[in-house]
């Protein structure tokens, strides 16, 4: 068998292959994020999470891979860049989309009932709670028993055993 | 013929479980013996009709007989087995079949584990239960019935969605509704209290188990549905306040205030009244949420296909069910006596204190789900009400919860003292409270991370020093102390999960080519290919990434995006390498560019996520043994064994 | 106490009325804020090549239409014929607006095309659609990255407004326009705002 000997061009080819496969090595790098500077991308991320994706409709904006999601979040970005504040960002976005891409609902009087609801029931709650107790505390009880004879009884039954 | 077979079933269960429904509760009001043995008879009846429907049902899957609709719908030849069974309940007339027949098995189970109470009592609850039986069944056979004929017949079904091609189908519908539909019993318990006129200390002994067992299969139903959203979505989260997530976290929450609350009536003879509305609540919620999901009225992914018939027909179920047992309440309930003395400070104050929480916490819930419906109502237009409103408002009504929970569990019935607790309390809140502050110093300050494990901690050490203070004292201990501990040891395991999940996980979101790396704290992950793979019934583009920790390979991810030839939705197969402490999740997103040279896909590191598993497995646990204690035991070899107990 | 013991069913009796007014609505219906505002202003290339760029202004005086479509969108191929027999009536302009016709993934791998290359490749698709399909546009602009379209609240191609002498948006359609559509929505408004 002949030996196998490279012409020149034959080297050339080689060469370039190999120089070509340690590109490809060279090349293979952190992966780039979407985005760019770590605090566009954070506020970026804080602003959609509370944005509604009005395609899926049950995603944020965030997580959702839909196409309009993609393209809003890249005008989020350019906002944030732009120095908006949040409360801008979002007008931007409820005056093209309406207050439905707004998972925050905004407290103006429309939703004082939402934000304020809660709170006020439970105010309510403890009120009625309270009125309850006092009214029992009306009720004639049995003979009250002496702390002696209560630590006695208490150490029969034992009741904190059966909740 | 088994189809029709099935259908004919359907229609005789209905007419037991209107027989079932009227005669025993006839009975029990004219003290008739003899309609009143017809209960548990009927009970059994029913149960043999309704599976056998849902045999006829699940029959048609497996043979594939494309000739009923509802299998055409749902499946298809080349859908593995073990959907092909699950799929009788992907959609809306099957699963409220399954309705039905979790509905059958609890209705047996009381006619059979009830040897111990009056015929009445048990003649007044199964008639209830058929009641509700007579609705659902009207409901599937006018409007929605599962074995409806298709013709002409085609030659392949459209397929079961692919979301629901998961494992999670197959276990994650079946336990929440037999959360649901066990609650119907705390609900026939109370309304036939309410009937009888005797809201006595012995209803609440009778309905305690039942309610254990529902709030077990609830909380198990939720944590799975969770889990597989988890899994199945391939965007990281696992609870994002959905109407549907929602509809079944209200009857949760109600729930626990009811368990709570039992306890109360049982063992003090007090709140009666209270425990009767939240037995009636509870499934009122229930049934609220099954309206919620097949009306179409509320924006959510799990919603079925809705249509307004349907909805109109559940709503006037609904108005009847809810409305003539709240007519009931209000006439029966007043005249109830207050039950024994009880002290501003006792076991039972901070019990009531629990049902307030966990009912406002309902509340809450239930304002911010249906507010976006009731303004659109209104005609003010549309919002949304997502995360931020039910995070804001929920959590801090869950702190005092908390908080509470470890007094409680040292509080004595009827009168209690601060001074008791205060010394040992006191050196276990100051530990929780460098705990929460030592963590959030050394990962990350936040006031989140600092408060959520305070929090949890303050429960965990809360909860071990009485219990380990009893395993020291002689005597035997009931299963029901352990049951209390584990559920609470739960509940904070949960807490601690959420906070550091909350406070420490990062996301990188990511174009990415094969041999490009990614980093995420300790962790390196590196895309080694993406690859074409077929399954069964679908094809998928699959990614192969190397994960390193500080250089040691440590596992390899295989995140997949398939194509199902039924839907145009490509659907995420997330890949997840999990652990005690931390979970790695990687999800593949679109090519970039074509050919596919760079691909978008998001890494997540998530700490302590398993806790979230972990402390829902603890709480169903602890309801488990709570319901396995000596007494409830005593009773069912009792009746097994013919003595009375 | 005993009045108290009515606030639950109370209660109840509310939410049942709400919930049957409930039924009667559509969640996922989101009407567009934009309607009874000013047509957002933008400049874009159109269908013919040239440089001559359009802008809303140009159809001040008339009440026109505005039609968001692409090739890749399936309902728009739905919608097509029709828009096409209510064009050849020429009851109003019919402006179509091609949105973002040019995907990520038509683009070759690590050379994302420039927007001249963009432009050509947009423009030749949809012209060649428009041929086969039939053309009801009087004229076409190219919205390569779909800013417009975020200015205009399009979130589901297609999507179809009607717009009146003043540039102001009094209609907005989110899907495919119907022939039953045209005949109760559109085509009334459109006869009212040409009185005006």
């Amino acid at each position: 068998m002949k030996p196998l000997r490279l012409t020149l061009w034959g080297r050339g080819a080689l060469l370039a292959v190999v120089l070509a496969l340690m590109a490809g090595l060279v090349m293979a790098k952190e992966a780039v994020e979407v985005g760019e500077e770590p605090w566009v991308e954070a506020r970026m991320l804080h602003l959609s999470e509370e944005l509604r994706c009005l395609v899926c409709q049950n995603e944020t904006l965030a997580s959702s891979r839909a196409e309009l999601a993609n393209d809003l979040r890249v005008e989020v970005r350019a906002l944030v860049k732009a120095g908006k504040t949040d409360t801008e960002i979002k007008q931007y976005l409820v005056a093209r989309y309406g207050d439905f891409v707004l998972y925050r609902p905004e407290v103006k009087p429309v939703t004082w009932l939402l934000w304020f609801g809660p709170f006020a029931v439970l105010l309510g709650a403890i009120g009625m709670g309270w009125l309850y107790v006092r009214e029992r505390q009306k009720q004639t009880s049995l003979a009250a028993l002496s702390d002696a004879q209560r630590a006695r009884a208490d150490h029969v039954l034992n009741p904190t055993d059966h909740p | 013929m088994i189809v029709e077979l099935g259908h004919y079933a359907l229609i005789l269960a209905l007419l037991v479980a209107l027989l079932q429904g009227v005669l025993p509760l006839a009975g029990a009001a004219t003290r008739n013996w003899h309609w009143q043995s017809l209960a548990r008879p009927a009970a059994i009846m029913q149960f043999l009709l309704v599976s056998l429907a849902f045999a006829a049902l699940a029959y048609a899957f497996q043979e594939n007989d494309f000739s009923v609709r509802y299998v055409a719908d749902h499946s298809n030849t080349r859908l593995p087995a073990m959907y092909r069974f699950a799929a009788v309940w992907g959609g809306h007339e099957g699963s409220l079949l399954l309705w039905l027949e979790l509905l059958a098995v609890w209705t047996v189970s009381v006619a059979i584990f009830s040897r111990q109470m009056p015929l009445a009592v048990v003649a007044r609850v199964i008639s209830v239960l058929g009641l509700i039986s007579t609705g659902f069944l009207l409901f599937v056979l006018t409007t929605s019935n599962p074995f409806e004929r298709l013709f002409p017949v085609p030659m392949e079904g459209k397929d079961l969605n692919p979301l629901l091609q998961d494992p999670g189908l197959v276990i994650h519908p079946p336990m929440l509704y037999m959360g649901y539909v066990g609650f119907s019993v705390a609900f026939a318990f109370a309304i036939a209290a309410l009937l009888a006129g005797r809201l006595d200390v012995a209803w609440a002994r009778w309905s305690r188990p039942w309610t254990l067992v529902a709030w077990v299969f609830l909380s198990f139903g939720i944590g799975l549905g969770s889990w597989w959203a988890y899994t199945e979505l391939g965007w990281g989260g696992w609870w994002f306040w959905d109407p549907v997530e929602n509809a079944s976290l209200m009857p949760w929450l109600v729930g626990t205030a009811l368990i709570h609350s039992l306890m109360v009536t049982e063992k003090r003879g007090s709140f009666k009244a209270w425990t009767v509305l939240l037995a009636i609540s509870a499934f009122s919620l229930s049934l609220l949420g099954t309206f919620l999901v097949r009306s179409g009225v509320l924006n959510s992914v799990h919603a079925f296909a809705s249509d307004p018939t349907r909805g109109v027909f559940i709503l006037i179920f609904l108005a009847v069910v809810v409305g003539s047992s709240l007519t009931l309440f209000a006439w029966r309930a007043g005249s109830v006596s207050l039950g024994a003395k009880m002290a501003w400070v006792s076991r039972e104050s901070l019990l009531l204190s629990n049902s307030v929480l966990l009912v406002v916490a309902t509340a809450a819930v239930l304002l911010g789900t249906l507010y976006p419906m009731v303004i659109d109502a209104l005609n003010m237009g549309k919002l949304s009400v997502g995360p931020p409103y039910f995070n804001t408002v929920f959590v801090p009504l869950m702190v005092p919860l908390l908080f509470l929970m470890v007094l409680g569990v040292r509080a004595r019935w009827r009168e209690s003292t601060l001074q008791e607790w205060l010394h040992p309390l006191r050196s276990i809140g100051v530990a929780a409270l460098l705990s929460g502050g030592l963590v959030a110093l050394y990962f990350g300050w936040s006031w989140g991370v600092a408060g959520g494990m305070a929090l949890g901690m303050w429960v965990v050490l809360g909860t071990l020093e009485p219990a380990l203070e009893r395993l020291r004292k002689p005597g035997k201990i009931p299963l029901s102390f352990f049951a209390m501990h584990c559920a609470h040891l739960g509940m904070a395991v949960l807490v601690i999960g959420v906070t550091l999940v909350k406070g420490y996980e990062i996301e990188k979101d990511v174009r990415i080519a094969a041999g490009d790396t990614v980093t995420l704290g300790d962790y390196s992950f590196e895309l080694q290919r993406v690859t074409e793979v077929m399954g069964p019934n679908y094809v998928a583009k699959r990614a192969e990434v190397l994960v390193k920790r500080n250089g040691d390979t440590i596992a390899t991810l295989y995140p997949e995006k398939r194509r199902y030839p039924s839907t145009a939705m490509p659907m995420t197969e997330a890949a997840i390498d999990t652990n005690l402490w931390r979970d790695l999740y990687v999800s593949l997103g679109e090519p970039l560019n074509n050919p596919a040279q760079e691909w978008s896909m998001r890494f997540y590191l998530k700490p302590f996520l398993s806790w979230i598993w972990l402390g829902v497995l603890m709480m169903v646990l602890g309801g488990l043994l709570a319901v396995s204690d000596k007494r409830y035991r005593r009773s069912v070899e009792a009746r097994l064994s013919g003595v009375p107990a | 106490m005993k009045k108290i013991i009515l606030v639950p069913l109370a209660l109840f009796v509310v939410l049942l009325a709400f919930l049957a007014v409930g039924l009667r609505r559509d969640p996922h219906e989101i009407p567009s804020p934009l309607v009874n505002r000013p047509a957002p202003a933008f400049s874009l290339h159109t269908l013919q090549s040239g440089q001559s760029l359009f802008s809303p202004e140009a159809m001040r005086g008339k009440v026109w239409m505005l039609n968001v479509w692409a090739t890749w969108c399936g309902a728009c191929q739905e919608e097509h014929p029709v828009l096409v027999s209510f064009a050849r009536e020429g009851l109003v302009p019919l402006v179509g607006l091609s949105y973002k016709e040019v995907q990520a993934s038509d683009e070759p791998a690590g050379k994302p095309l420039s927007p001249e290359d963009k432009l050509a490749m947009a423009r030749m698709r949809s012209q060649a659609w428009l041929r086969a399909k039939g053309d009801p546009y009087s004229l076409v602009a190219m919205d390569l990255d779909g800013r417009v379209g975020i200015d205009y609240g399009v979130y589901g191609v297609p999507e179809t407004y009607v717009i009146d002498k003043n540039g102001v948006i009094r209609y907005k359609q989110i899907g495919a326009v119907t022939p039953a559509l045209l005949e109760q929505k559109i085509r009334p408004l459109i006869q009212e705002l040409n009185r005006s």
